[in-house]
């Protein structure tokens, strides 16, 4: 049987100092689903992508996960979500073997879902997952922080801006993560990239959402 | 070929002991991670090694009472903890890596793998210490080791506690540097005068039972600190 999961955010609203970001963002996400989260600079994607994967708190409102009609409690998610993104980093001096080895054992598990050495191949760092993260260039970090979404099999997968520094070849692989994950479970890409709104069948444009005016460029 | 797992493979409820696995793995960590970047012994050792020359520098020679050898001794170990126990949280947080960390490991998990790194890298620090006080200071002379060994023993891990949650504090600061000792000085003199005592009495050769109510404090501090880090933690770690 395949199992359901179903991601639900009721009415998250975001302060900073006072200053909304954004509010009455409300949206259900079920096994299958894919949502872009679009806007202009300043307009919260990251922000909302971050109070997605419990790494911040909204000011209000409420995400929930559950699994076959099991709500997940928030210690639980983690273990659910892969996340990429430019300001995510990973060790500089670990290798990208040990990186991944070390995020499976910090999860608290004694064994990984996926093979690390194949997903390594998939994102094109086999011949270098011995080297320290440090040495490697933006684009194949970027690919690393992909095998380590991956490697425990999430359930929701949360990508912000997806294809940064990645060439041409990395683009397809990520074409393709997006295209595999929609069969077991959800994407959430947050981008200023049309041509990457487009590879999800939702979206949400934070710029209807409540925000107050950037200031304009004179 | 999908290579993306399916998380059915995930069971709602965890494995059994991932939580002590996963504190097992973060302290796994940092420890490789400071024998690879040294980021935190290096500056320890240098700070040691600057401030025992100075201490020796204005000894000149002179024969100096316990009471002011004892309250010397703690406050280089004060120091010393100062400029090197923040970087467990400070590093994370200079390299980026805190929002990775908070991805994959509950907070608990988090706080007692750091406080275990802390409480390593304190012992180890006092220890250098007072082989380097028993070495070139030659009235330090203790007379009652139980009482000295476990004065250390509760003091470093009174130390390592409260400088944990403070480090975790402070690392989502902008004066981080300046910040540590100010906020870490009040809540640490309890502790300090306990310890401080304490040591004064292993070295005139005082019974265990006489620093017994040192080391009720002492014991009385760390539980109380780290029950109140423990709860505090996920708010200090998550925004």
């Amino acid at each position: 049987m395949m199992t359901k999961f179903l991601v639900t955010a009721k009415d998250i609203r975001k302060d900073f100092n006072r200053r909304v970001i954004f509010e009455h963002i409300s949206f259900e996400l079920s096994t299958h689903a894919s949502l872009s989260i679009t806007g202009r600079n300043g307009s919260g994607k990251s922000t909302l992508v971050k109070i997605l994967s419990g790494v911040l708190t909204p000011t209000t409102g409420l995400v929930s996960m559950a699994v076959n009609d099991s709500v997940l409690k928030s210690e639980q998610r983690r273990n659910y979500i892969g996340f990429v993104a430019p300001y995510l980093q990973l060790y500089d001096e670990f290798t990208g073997s040990e990186n991944l080895l070390l995020s499976t054992h910090v999860r608290g598990r004694r064994g990984m879902s996926a093979d690390g050495e194949s997903l390594l191949k998939r994102v094109g760092l086999y011949a270098r997952k011995d080297d320290r993260v440090g040495t490697y260039s933006s684009g194949m970090k970027q690919r690393l922080k992909y095998a380590f979404a991956l490697l425990h099999g999430p359930a929701l997968l949360i990508l912000d801006e997806p294809m940064s520094n990645l060439d041409e070849a990395g683009i397809q692989v990520v074409v393709e993560v997006i295209e595999e994950q929609k069969q077991v479970g959800v994407v959430v890409v947050a981008t200023n990239d049309a041509d990457e709104a487009r590879l999800c069948e939702e979206n949400l444009d934070l710029n209807a959402a409540k925000m107050p005016q950037p200031a304009a460029f004179s | 070929m999908t290579l993306i797992p399916n998380f059915d493979t995930l069971e709602v409820s965890e494995e059994p002991f991932s939580a002590l696995r996963s504190t097992a793995a973060v302290l796994k960590k940092d420890f490789a991670s400071e024998l690879r970047t040294r980021y935190a012994v290096n500056a320890l050792i240098m700070f040691v090694v600057t401030t025992m020359s100075i201490i020796l520098f204005a000894f000149g020679g002179e024969s100096v009472s316990s009471e002011v050898l004892a309250g010397l001794l703690w406050i280089v170990i004060f120091f010393a903890a100062m400029s090197g126990l923040s970087r467990t949280f400070v590093s994370e947080e200079e390299r980026g890596t805190t929002m990775t960390l908070q991805l994959l490991a509950r907070p608990g998990s988090v706080y007692f793998g750091k406080l275990g790194f802390n409480v390593v890298l304190i012992l180890s620090l006092s220890l250098l210490i007072v082989v380097l006080y028993l070495i070139f200071i030659s009235n330090f002379v203790i007379r009652s080791y139980d009482i000295f060994v476990a004065t250390i023993v509760l003091g470093s891990v009174g130390l390592a506690s409260a400088s944990t949650v403070i480090a975790a504090i402070i690392a989502k600061a902008n004066t981080r540097g300046t910040l540590y000792p100010v906020l870490s000085f009040p809540i640490l003199l309890p502790l300090l005068l306990a310890v401080i005592h304490a040591t004064k009495l292993s070295m005139e050769g005082m019974p265990f039972a006489e620093a017994m109510s040192d080391f009720q404090l002492l014991l009385s501090y760390s539980v109380v600190v780290i029950t109140a880090s423990y709860l505090l933690f996920d708010f200090i770690w998550k925004d």
